[in-house]
Order: structure tokens, then C-alpha cells, then sequence
């Protein structure tokens, strides 16, 4: 039962995220983006990570509006049917997206950490064990992303309002 | 006395005694087939409630708007007007359906059909009453708010697709809103979550059987409130629909039984948003005696309808940048300081019970 329904939404995700990379109109790729998402929420349920599951469509899949409506102003041109058209040098992203790929896995592969559990996660207030990790163990990278975060919400603030020029 | 106790458990159990019948029918009552063949029970009695909540509320809508109009409202098909909804439906249903010419047809057709879909998945977690939630998961508050937060691209694909300037204006409306004041129902929430310590809405109402969590989180509350009608873009927020600046915004384009759709959905998520409410601040299915618990907590969600219909009806529209400046200045921080002191509130309270 849950290897059909992991097939189904792997393959909804894989061909979602295939579909945003190859249409044409850049609206129809954000939306694709959301599917995708919204599959790999599904594939987090799968893994007894309904924590995760819920950030994914709460964070993910509701802030691809925003990607959208920044897609629909910062277009220019004319046919928006046209508005995400293939580029020459995709030999470049390739690499990048492939070396990527190798780092990632190369680090999942020879860190400990990541093993496989001999027996599925089964704890079911996954936000309790997640919350307590996050506050002792990587209290750091945590505030670290906060205070980032934060950077990054008042450098915003300043780049709408405008610095005073007059001094 | 004896024998009406005995009839006020029984009707109180009554739908759990029914489920236990139906599950009983099968060999294994915990099999595959007996857990599929509740849950699709469940679901179908969920999209029951939703389209009887948006046939009863569209009438009550109208009348609500008369009588706070001091006139009588529609009054001339059936007992006081009460099958106006039908006339309507019927009239819905036999218009044409148009799709415009230059929309984006495959976004056009599905926004109003996951709309609609929202308010069956969120419905789907409020226990209605002991033991009685369709499905019963650990993270309910923060999946109802997960699955609600999908509305705001179906209000921009409904936008987008209809290749319209003022639905499209409607649906960028509906983003800057719906995002902004995300951010204090999820914190005013959070109150409640850390009194109970958990996100399981049953566990929620189980936790207000001395007192309703309104008594210990009123700016929670009253903050909910504000956040969650604008979440539902009802007036004194409906930015987004505002016939006076973008017509109709997202929905300027439908017609017939599309935009029927749109209604409904917006029913049913007023429905869910005053279930969450009646459920979370006012005690969900708790009550006195006298009455079945899914009884109380009907009636609550019915008290908490007629406050958003009251409102909505009241205050005149609130302009765009007042909007923004309420839920940035005004709600978020008044939500984290509420956080804070119910995170002081628990300290003090476990200090001095010694626990």
C-alpha cells in the first residue's frame, strides 16, 4: 500500500518538477513548482514526518503565489506564452545542477548521521522530538538562520523604504 | 433519572454507536475494509456538512444583511422566503458557462474545483464531538492552517487564468493579504498550543472541560478573529472581491456553476474558520449536561457564523494600507507579546503549584 502510494507521488513530484524546467509559459512553471511540492509533502507523510509534511504546504506550496505574482511583474516581454524560453548555455547548468548532485549525495553517503532506521520512525508527535532537537542539540544553526532571517527582512525594509540621502 | 442519564449517554454516543454497527457488519471489525469503508463514510458525511453549511448560510447571509438593514430580506418564495437558496441554485445552474477567450483555460477550470476542495480537507480534522473527529491526527491546528494557506494560489490562479486586468489585480489583492495575516492567526494560535501542549484539536477540547480557553486568551481571541475574516476575505476585509475597485476581482471572469463553486468554497471555509474557532477558544463539544456535545458544538460555530455575518454587514471596508499596516504593526506584534505572556503565565502558574 504505501510503496504504490510513494510510486504515485514520486512520480507526480519527478514529473512536476520536469514540467517546470521545460514549459514555456513561466506561470504554468510556478504552479507546477506547487504540485511538486505538494507531492513531496505527501512523500514526508510517507516517512511518519507529518511535522515536516505540513511546513512543506504551509512554507512551500502557499509561497509559490508570491513566485508567481514576482513572475507576472518582472516579465518583460510582450507574450507571457513565451515568457520562459530555453537558453543556449544549458550545458553550464547541467554541470552546476550535476556536481551539486555529487556533493549532496557524497555527504549523505559518508556522514553516519544519515543511515538508514532498521525500523520505520513511528513516534507520533514528531513536532515535540523535532522542537526538542532544534532547541538543544542545533540551538546554533538554528539562530543562526534566524538572525539571517532577520538580515534578511530588514535589508527588505530598507531596499522599499529608501536610505535618507540628504546627510 | 436513572433511565434519562442512560438516554443522554446514548444520544450523546449516538453517531459513535452507529460507527461501532457499521464496523461491527464486517468479520474483522479493524480490517482494511472496515477502516476504507469509514473513512469513506466520514468523508461523504464532511461534504455533506459543507454543502448543507453553504445552502443554510447563503439564506442566513441575506437575512442577516436584512435584518441588520432593518428590512425583512428575501421573503416571497416558500415560509418567509426560507427557499430562496433553491430559487438560486436552480438559477445558477442554468446559466451558461463561459470561458473567456484569451484565458489560461486549464487554470481557469481548476481554481474554483480546489477551492471547494479546501473546506472538506480541513473540516475533515474538527472533532465534533467525543470521539467523533472524521480523522483524528496529531498536528490538526497545524494542518487546518497548512491546507488553508492552498486558497491563496487558487485565489491567484482564479486571477491569472482569467487573462482579466481586475481579476488579476484581485488575485495579487488576495496574495498580499492572505500572506500577511497568515502570519497572526498562526501566532494567536499558538497560545492555546502552549497551554495544552499539543496540536491535536481533540486533545484541545478535552483540555477546556473547567474552562474555555477564551477566558485565558483574549487578545488570542480577538486576534483570531480579525485575521480569520480577513483569511476568509469577508468585509470588513474583502479587498479582494471589492465590486467598487476590481468589480469582482478574481471571480469577475465565472459564470453558472464556477462561480457556484466560489460560493460554496467560501461557505465552507467560513464553516471550517468558525469550527476552528469554536473548537480551539470556545470549548468545542463541552457544555452542560442537558444537551449532546455535537449539539453545543454546533451551536457554537452557529454564534460564531452570525458574528462574521454581523460584521461583515457593520464596518465599512478597510483601505489597502490600513490593511497592511493592522496585521504588520498592530496584530503580529500584539501576537508575540501574547506569546510571551503565555510562556510567563505557564512559568508563574507551574512555580507556584510547585509543579
Amino acid at each position: 500500500m504505501g510503496t504504490i502510494v510513494f510510486f504515485i507521488f514520486a512520480i507526480l513530484s519527478i514529473a512536476a518538477a520536469w514540467m517546470v524546467v521545460t514549459s514555456k509559459n513561466i506561470v504554468h512553471s510556478a504552479l507546477y513548482l506547487a504540485l511538486s511540492f505538494s507531492g513531496v509533502a505527501v512523500l514526508y507523510i510517507l516517512m511518519n514526518a507529518d511535522f515536516l509534511a505540513a511546513v512543506q504546504l504551509l512554507i512551500y506550496t502557499a509561497a509559490v503565489s508570491l513566485m508567481v505574482i514576482f513572475a507576472v511583474m518582472l516579465t518583460l516581454r510582450g507574450d507571457i506564452c513565451e515568457s520562459n524560453t530555453e537558453n543556449k548555455s544549458w550545458f553550464a547548468g547541467a554541470l552546476v545542477s550535476g556536481l551539486l548532485f555529487v556533493v549532496i549525495g557524497l555527504v549523505v553517503f559518508t556522514n553516519a548521521d544519515w543511515r538508514v532506521l532498521a525500523a520505520p520512525w513511528t513516534s507520533g508527535g514528531s513536532a515535540e522530538d523535532f522542537s526538542l532537537l532544534l532547541l538543544t542539540r542545533y540551538m546554533i544553526p538554528f539562530e543562526a538562520a534566524a538572525v539571517l532571517l532577520t538580515v534578511a527582512l530588514v535589508g527588505a525594509v530598507i531596499l522599499a523604504k529608501g536610505v535618507n540621502e540628504s546627510k | 433519572m436513572e433511565t434519562l442519564k442512560y438516554l443522554m449517554e446514548t444520544l450523546n454516543n449516538l453517531f459513535l454507536i452507529i460507527a461501532e454497527f457499521i464496523r461491527g457488519l464486517f468479520a474483522d471489525p479493524h480490517s482494511v475494509w472496515a477502516n476504507l469503508t469509514m473513512n469513506v463514510i466520514n468523508f461523504i458525511i464532511v461534504v455533506i456538512i459543507v454543502v448543507l453549511a453553504a445552502l443554510i448560510l447563503i439564506l442566513l447571509e441575506r437575512k442577516v444583511a436584512g435584518w441588520t438593514s432593518q428590512r425583512p430580506g428575501p421573503n416571497r418564495l416558500g415560509p418567509r422566503g426560507w427557499f430562496q437558496t433553491i430559487a438560486d441554485a436552480l438559477k445558477l445552474m442554468g446559466k451558461e458557462d463561459v470561458t473567456p477567450a484569451g484565458a489560461d483555460k486549464f487554470i481557469f477550470k481548476i481554481a474554483p474545483m480546489i477551492i471547494f476542495c479546501l473546506p472538506m480537507m480541513t473540516l475533515a480534522v474538527i472533532p465534533y464531538g467525543r470521539g467523533m473527529a472524521p480523522i483524528d491526527i496529531d498536528l490538526g491546528i497545524f494542518y487546518f492552517v497548512a491546507i488553508s494557506s492552498i486558497s491563496t494560489l487558487c485565489f491567484l490562479m482564479a486571477g491569472w487564468g482569467s487573462n482579466n486586468k481586475y481579476s488579476l489585480l484581485g488575485g495579487m489583492r488576495a496574495v498580499a493579504q492572505m500572506i500577511s495575516y497568515e502570519i497572526p492567526l498562526l501566532f494567536s494560535l499558538l497560545g492555546v498550543v502552549m497551554i495544552t501542549q499539543s496540536f491535536n484539536l481533540g486533545v484541545i477540547v478535552e483540555a477546556q472541560d473547567t474552562i474555555p480557553f477564551i477566558v485565558l486568551q483574549p487578545i488570542a481571541f480577538v486576534i483570531f478573529m480579525i485575521a480569520g475574516l480577513a483569511e476568509l476575505n469577508r468585509a470588513p476585509f474583502d479587498l479582494v472581491e471589492a465590486d467598487q475597485e476590481v468589480v469582482a476581482g478574481p471571480f469577475t471572469e465565472y459564470t453558472g456553476l464556477r462561480w457556484g463553486l466560489f460560493f460554496l468554497g467560501e461557505y465552507g471555509n467560513m464553516t471550517a474558520m468558525s469550527a476552528l474557532a469554536a473548537t480551539v477558544f470556545l470549548g468545542g463539544w463541552q457544555g452542560p449536561g442537558f444537551l449532546p456535545g455535537y449539539v453545543w458544538f454546533f451551536m457554537k460555530v452557529g454564534v460564531m457564523i452570525f458574528i462574521m455575518m454581523w460584521v461583515r454587514w457593520t464596518f465599512p471596508r478597510i483601505r489597502i494600507d490600513h490593511l497592511m499596516h493592522l496585521a504588520w504593526k498592530v496584530l503580529l506584534p500584539l501576537s508575540i507579546v501574547n506569546i510571551l505572556l503565555t510562556g510567563l503565565g505557564i512559568y508563574i502558574y507551574r512555580f507556584v503549584m510547585g509543579g
